[in-house]
């Protein structure tokens, strides 16, 4: 048994006792796992954690899993929490780190976290088949889990998902369908399947779960920093979800007295084409008004997020802001991650790169004190994004011919700007 | 010219069973009033005390968002699907 205490509404209140269900049928707002902090509080303290492997398992009382380890809990999280001189140099702050979920095991993004919690859940709910609607990278981390832990899968897609996060699905075996439209209409889609189908949809009915994934990026943070919090923080918004997880976790920790609980500036970052939350936040609104995306950030490309209100209170009650970026900021800034810190974040880690250089420059983020940046996912997986080089130089496999192109005059940069 | 609206499966105790309603408004706002006319325990879930749709609940008019087809401005045509679905969406055994 695990400390969650069962389901609670995030808008009244309501209490549910644990379930497949992810909406209040009082008022249709999302549901949240709840737990007994005390409890928790009185079982565990950081220094028990030390013996624990590095992942996402480390914290297991505070997610809705069973308590006793197994060996079905594979090595997802613990990712590192790389420090960065140089691109912090390059934006002009003093203490920046990377948090690089681009790395996470096995499918190379944050999502992998999410997957490991709802497929506990889905196994203890006695879902055989399991399935989500998807831009990449959940659907590459849902396959891969439910390959490997036995459940079947379908995976929704919208029709123009970039090949390399198809083909990085249909790999594991899971049944992929595509459909006509983008991300918010599979979305949709997905919760009629979920009103049809016996089956475990992560984002949608065990979305509450799910969610509590979430938390451990914000867990590792806090440890890898010495137990400390940071002031800030930058993290991508697609369905709004991770950024008010990892706000929570920061608050669990200084409830808990295992941190100074000091308000960290939590920031939202987004695509320009793509920047509902964004948007409301720079606004001043509370409502959330949905967009068509456009923009190359595919994984952020949600115009309808479902936990876009919570994100933008989130933020707003943090004293944090929200910035987006143009399709060309967002390749710079993948640019500039890369050859200052050599990490190949994918197009939101460019996203988030980018807005983090506005929220610095607009004086938002405090210059000098502790940043870190949340790249989700590993940029092998939007290649696409990336205009193709057309100065590689081709040469004769001759020495001569190499010495004469390194001492041309100006030979070509590398990488071109 | 009635169009026809889904009721979702969490709502549908509040309509004897029905699974779909053909609804003779409009507008969306004429819409809501009219479903909570014929389903009185309808209206506390789906509007504000003001009559505005309630926040976590999205309208879909032939599988659009209706905020893109002009809101509450947009007029309902003929046979129209409308479909009243949770932003979250609940879940089935």
């Amino acid at each position: 048994m695990s400390y969650e205490l069962g389901l609670r509404c995030r808008d009244c209140g309501k209490l549910f006792p644990s379930q497949p269900l992810a909406g209040c049928d009082a008022c249709f707002a999302p549901l949240e796992v709840h737990y007994d902090l005390d409890a928790i509080a009185a079982a565990v303290g950081p220094e028990d954690l030390r013996a624990r492997p590095r992942s996402m398992w480390r914290y297991r009382e505070f997610l809705p899993v069973p308590q006793a380890s197994s060996e079905r809990e594979r090595p997802v999280g613990g990712t590192p929490l790389v420090s960065a001189p140089r691109l912090a140099q390059a934006l002009g702050v003093r203490e920046l780190y990377i948090k690089n979920d681009a790395v996470n095991f096995p499918t190379l993004s944050f999502k992998d976290r999410v997957v490991a919690v709802a497929l506990s859940k889905a196994r203890e709910f006695g879902f055989k088949t399991v399935a989500c609607s998807s831009t990449g990278n959940l659907a590459n981390a849902l396959a891969a889990a439910a390959s490997a832990e036995g459940f079947e899968a379908y995976i929704f897609t919208p029709a123009d998902l970039e090949d390399a996060k198809i083909a990085g699905t249909q790999i594991y075996g899971a049944r992929l369908i595509k459909f006509q439209g983008n991300y918010d209409h599979v979305n949709r889609l997905c919760s009629e399947m979920a009103q049809r189908f016996p089956w475990g949809i992560v984002n949608v009915n065990l979305r509450p779960y799910y969610a509590e994934g979430s938390k451990t990026v914000g867990y590792e943070i806090a440890e890898q920093l010495g137990w400390r919090l940071p002031a800030a923080v930058v993290c991508p918004m697609a369905g709004g979800s991770l950024i008010g997880k990892v706000a929570q976790a920061f608050q669990e920790l200084g409830q808990l007295g295992w941190v100074e609980p000091s308000g960290v500036r939590i920031c939202g970052a987004q695509a320009s084409g793509c920047a509902p939350i964004s948007r409301a936040v720079k606004q001043g609104r509370e409502e959330i008004e949905p967009v068509r995306p456009a923009t190359i950030a595919r994984s952020l490309a949600i115009g309808n997020p479902a936990d876009g209100f919570y994100a933008a209170r989130t933020i707003r009650n943090s004293g944090g802001w929200a910035e987006d970026a143009s399709d060309s900021e967002i390749v710079e800034g993948m640019r500039l991650l890369a050859q200052t810190e050599g990490i190949f974040g994918e197009t939101a880690g460019g996203v988030t790169v980018a807005t983090a250089r506005k929220l610095i420059e607009q004086g938002k983020i405090d210059p000098d004190r502790a940043l870190v940046l949340i790249i989700t996912g590993n940029g092998l997986k939007t290649l696409d994004a990336i205009p193709a080089s057309t100065t590689t130089p081709v040469l004769q496999p001759k020495l001569r011919h190499l010495e004469a192109y390194l001492a041309a005059p100006s030979p070509p940069e590398a990488i071109p700007a | 010219m009635p169009c026809n609206v889904q009721i979702p499966t969490p709502l549908q105790r509040f309509t004897s069973g029905a699974t779909s309603v053909a609804c003779e408004a409009t507008t969306l706002p004429a819409l809501l009033a009219e479903l909570s006319g014929r389903f009185p325990e309808l209206k506390d879930r789906l509007c504000e005390p003001d009559g505005r749709p309630r926040r976590f609940f999205n309208v879909y008019v032939n599988d659009e968002d209706i905020r893109f087809l002009g809101g509450n401005n947009y007029q309902f045509a003929a046979a129209d699907e409308v479909m009243i679905l949770p932003s979250i969406a609940g879940g089935s055994r």
